[in-house]
């Protein structure tokens, strides 16, 4: 209203008509071309909203930190031993938790009117939460390089090589995709974003801290250790270990894809269902 | 005029070629029946009107039109297809414009434009090529590569309805499109309406406003607690109501009882008396007479110092159809037609 802009320019009859005038609709867009769309509506807004890349920067490099310095001289000796053997850990830590915030974004969004301008357009249904995840999967990529470059500064060194190490970031980046699927139904759910962080931290925490990520579980008691094995965050923890050793099995891959492919199974339709009766 | 419409849904409802045609439609929230029984008739290129209060259910019934809700029972078909059976189909000939600002306000206005294109199947260069024409058509070239957040409201608006327009669609929903607007982006507001009918589209709006229906619709369903309690064209409903009040200020207050004795005759009604000792004021039906008696108050030398002919208000109408006068009903509002 202050700007001149709104004064200055006016409504122009004759171009108005003119682009009403053409009703040619092109193709549909294939499911794989929406779904890219609205990935690069979710870079926009990384573009324009920065500051909500602190989770995927900030929250990685203290988790890393605090974790090899707090806990290695107590667990392994040394800080040093101890990093070979948690690092791949907390990279897993840390991007199973940023996706929560997938969850969180999507609840915020929806409530807002362009959520109804996107359902009823005619394109491919799950396109913009597939878009949307895409874009998660960008700042999962970014988080994991923080860790996996910290990690080196400090000491890390890998032994499955760069091949390993990138193998690694793929296996998680896979099953963090599948994982974020539970967070937008539970976003299409609750009804607050502060209803879907406080019920995905109740998940995550025992989920995270009860698997193999900080200790050996030979090192525990019976019964936990028995949990810790039936944790999926264990398997992704040890493929993702494996990848980085340079001792991974088929078996411990496979178990995290098969996995990756369940919780796709189950919750993408879920959420679609939310999705599509959605008030 | 008034014959021309006439024909336009006589036609349409011998061939089934309705652009809109609802019947019996419910849609309950919980306890709250937000709408009870809606049965509408749009006729192709017409710009139909639903006129009602908050929580009335105009949005509840627009958002059942759109595919975004079922509803519970009754049946609603755009151009023949249904919208729960065939709600793909439907997407593909309809846009709608929220209450609530429908584009992204983290992106640009562009950047806006050119999403919809290319979710609508736009190559990128033919994307940004329609999302320039259509600022430029907006007005909004200058605001292109602005976050829609530090938009002023009749510029997102605009944008909004721009962002509805990338593909020319044969039914547009606009939900209370001048809601919050100034009168000067109110009236860039009608003026799009119309040019989008005037090219053949069908526009169906919602609005509280008696007056916003009036300018624009040719035909208005009254809604009032989920069911359509009045249709018509503008003059038809007008005509049940009363056109509204004349208003009249007098110079000497003493001639206040000469002046309801000739109103009075001349209108054929009884006069109210105001509070205001020189003011009087008479609810007319027929605006015609209105000069008439104005004439034969000066003709006795009644000094009038100044009168005013109002439409009838949204109240007036709900008034006069329903017996009570329009207000918000808290009940069906509450995170329903609100959220």
């Amino acid at each position: 209203m202050t700007t001149p802009t709104t004064s200055a320019q006016q409504i122009r009859d004759d171009a108005l008509r003119s682009a009403l005038s053409s009703r040619k609709r092109p193709s549909r867009p294939n499911a794989l071309s929406a779904s890219l769309t609205f990935g690069w509506r979710a870079l926009l807004k990384i573009k324009h909203v920065p500051e909500q890349l602190f989770d995927v920067t900030a929250f990685p490099i203290m988790f890393t930190l605090m974790f090899t310095y707090l806990f290695g001289g107590a667990i392994a000796g040394s800080t040093g031993e101890y990093l070979q053997f948690l690092l791949p850990g907390i990279l897993v830590q840390t991007v199973v938790f940023i996706t929560m915030y997938t969850g969180m974004g999507l609840n915020t969004d929806v409530t807002k009117g362009v959520f109804d301008r996107f359902r009823s357009l005619p394109v491919w249904r799950p396109a913009a939460l597939v878009g949307a995840l895409l874009g998660d999967v960008a700042r999962y990529t970014m988080a994991s390089t923080m860790v996996v470059a910290l990690g080196l500064v400090l000491g890390f060194r890998p032994a499955g090589g760069v091949i390993g190490v990138l193998l690694s970031v793929a296996l998680l980046l896979v099953f963090s995709f599948a994982l974020s699927w539970i967070w937008t139904a539970l976003g299409l759910v609750l009804r607050t974003p502060n209803s879907v962080m406080m019920v995905s931290f109740m998940v995550l925490f025992p989920l995270t801290f009860a698997s193999n990520i900080f200790v050996d579980p030979r090192t525990m008691p019976s019964w936990l250790e028995a949990i810790v094995g039936a944790n999926p965050i264990t398997h992704l923890t040890t493929a993702v270990r494996g990848l980085m050793a340079g001792t991974v099995t088929a078996g411990q891959i496979g178990w995290v894809l098969l996995a990756s492919a369940v919780l796709v199974a189950v919750f993408a339709p879920l959420t679609m269902y939310l999705y599509g009766n959605k008030k | 005029m008034e014959d021309n419409k006439e024909m336009r849904i006589g036609r349409g409802s011998a061939e089934g070629g309705l652009a809109i045609r609802a019947e019996g439609l419910v849609r309950q929230f919980g306890d709250n029946t937000a709408v009870d029984g809606v049965d509408l008739k749009v006729a192709p290129g017409e710009i139909y009107g639903l006129l009602g209060p908050n929580g009335a259910g105009k949005t509840t019934t627009i958002r059942i039109f759109a595919t975004l809700l079922r509803p519970d029972s009754g049946s609603a078909r755009v151009f023949g297809h249904d919208v729960v059976r065939e709600a793909d189909t439907v997407r593909g000939l309809v846009s709608l414009t929220g209450q609530f600002a429908s584009v992204d306000e983290d992106l640009t206005g562009l950047e806006n434009l050119v999403l919809i294109a290319r979710l609508l199947g736009h190559s990128r260069k033919a994307a940004r090529a329609r999302a320039s024409e259509l600022l430029d058509a907006f007005g909004l070239t200058e605001a292109a590569d602005r976050q829609v957040k530090k938009y002023s409201g009749g510029m997102r608006r605009r944008l909004d309805i721009a962002a509805s327009i990338v593909v020319t669609p044969d039914l547009i929903f606009l939900d209370e499109p001048t809601a919050g607007l100034d009168p000067r982006s109110r009236n860039q507001v009608w003026d799009i309406v119309r040019t989008l009918a005037a090219g053949g589209t069908t526009v169906l709006l919602t609005t509280q406003y008696l007056d916003e229906a009036d300018q624009l619709a040719d035909r208005i369903a009254v809604i009032d607690h989920g069911k359509v309690i009045a249709e018509g064209t503008p003059g038809e409903l007008k005509a049940s109501v009363g056109s509204g009040s004349l208003h009249v200020r007098l110079r000497v207050p003493e001639q206040r009882p000469e002046a309801e004795l000739v109103l009075s005759q001349a209108l054929g009604i009884s006069v109210q008396l105001e509070s205001d000792p020189a003011a009087l004021s008479a609810r007319v039906s027929d605006p015609e007479r209105v000069a008439h008696a104005l004439a034969e108050l000066s003709r006795s030398g009644v000094a009038v110092t100044d009168f005013a002919l109002g439409q009838p208000s949204l109240d007036e109408v709900f008034l006069a159809l329903t017996g009570h006068p329009a207000e918000d009903d808290d009940t069906i509002t509450t995170g329903e037609d609100a959220a």
